[in-house]
């Protein structure tokens, strides 16, 4: 499914360290300082960069093959979707097939 | 044109040298900036990337950024192996040296505090992954046969999914026990996406330790013997990292 050469060097010592495990350090933690150079990483660039980060590492993933995401419902929202356009599809046909056996039934059984 | 001043990290004077062929953001290498009785880790970058609008572009450049924050983490790194480095966050920028020495004059004590309680101590990570489903579910095949049939198959797989869920969750809690006991300080970190840190399964699990260097086999050691424990969890360990975690206030 994965084609490991291409995810992420480990950096360091031995570590696994992916590029998330990198920056969620060196942008969300550390000393804050004021330098001369007024950027608040905490300040809506930050949310921009996290935003884009997500968006363009699932097109890469994508790239190197690794989707399984989008097909788990509990992760994907358009694989929720479909799934519940597979049931009700499912559960439709499965209404008419029964109301074709007992024809005339469904309607009389109104109180 | 002149240069900026980078600053990585701030540490107390060390005698060992940094590697010299060691690079930092934007190819430079890192210079010592000693002040009073502390050291900052700086190197020369082009204003024309460090200046406030260029800045402010290449943050939302994720090449850029990797790129940089790699630099940044590398340099760190050299200094762990050397020091307890007090490492800043990304882009800290000054104009020239005399604003570098004016920022230190105006932190020394809380430096000197921070690297006190660190001093000699690193951070070790630990993820725990819930494992993607096998994709040979021993689902039934076929139609439901009927629409009881149907909603009890259901169930089933909610049921199933809530479990595997409940099991991660209580392996994660057990596990951040454990290691807690063992290390002097730690913090639960928020789960990473797996679509940014490209790990296959759900990261339940995102904490850093805080151990000394000293105890650090025997940690690394703890955590290995965790790796098998648990089937459809996996266990995941960096380090060691400059207590990046930890330069905050100490918890009560």
């Amino acid at each position: 499914m994965t084609t490991p050469s291409r995810l992420p060097e480990p950096y360091g010592q031995g570590s696994g360290a992916n590029l998330a495990d990198i920056l969620e350090r060196v942008l969300d933690k550390g000393v804050v300082i004021a330098g001369d150079i007024r950027i608040n990483l905490l300040d809506i660039e930050l949310l921009t960069v996290k935003l884009r980060l997500i968006v363009a590492s699932v097109d890469k993933a994508k790239e190197m093959g690794i989707d399984w995401w989008e097909s788990d419902p509990a992760l994907s929202s358009r694989a929720r979707r479909d799934e519940l356009t597979r049931e009700n599809a499912a559960l439709r046909e499965r209404v008419a097939r029964l109301e074709e056996l007992e024809p005339g039934r469904a309607p009389k059984e109104a109180p | 044109m002149t240069g900026l001043r980078y600053v990585y990290a701030v540490c107390r004077p060390f005698g060992t040298p940094l590697q010299s062929q060691l690079t930092g953001v934007g190819g430079a290498p890192p210079a010592l900036l000693r002040h009073h009785g502390l050291v900052a880790v700086v190197s020369q970058v082009p204003a024309a990337d460090f200046c406030e609008e260029a800045l402010k572009a290449h943050l939302e450049d994720l090449d850029w950024l990797s790129v940089t924050a790699r630099a940044h983490q590398g340099v760190i790194d050299a200094l762990t192996t050397v020091t307890t480095p007090l490492p800043l966050r990304l882009a800290t920028v000054f104009q020239d040296d005399s604003g570098v020495r004016t920022m230190i004059e105006a932190r020394e004590d809380d430096f000197l505090r921070i690297l006190d309680r660190l001093e000699g101590r690193v951070e070790w990570g630990v993820k725990v992954y819930l494992e993607p489903e096998p994709a040979a579910e021993p689902a039934p095949a076929g139609q439901p046969a009927s629409g009881r049939d149907y909603l009890r198959r259901r169930r089933q797989s909610t049921h199933a999914t809530e479990e595997r869920w409940q099991r991660a969750e209580a392996f994660a809690r057990s596990l951040h026990e454990g290691l807690s006991r063992y290390a002097e300080d730690s913090r639960l970190h928020a789960p990473q996406n797996s679509a940014l840190s490209a790990e296959p399964g759900r990261n339940v699990l995102n904490a850093a330790y805080l151990v000394p260097r000293a105890h650090s086999e025997e940690f690394v050691e703890l955590v290995d013997r965790t790796k098998d424990e648990a089937p459809g969890i996996r266990v995941e360990l960096t380090g060691p990292w400059a207590a990046y975690s930890f330069v905050g206030e100490a918890t009560p």
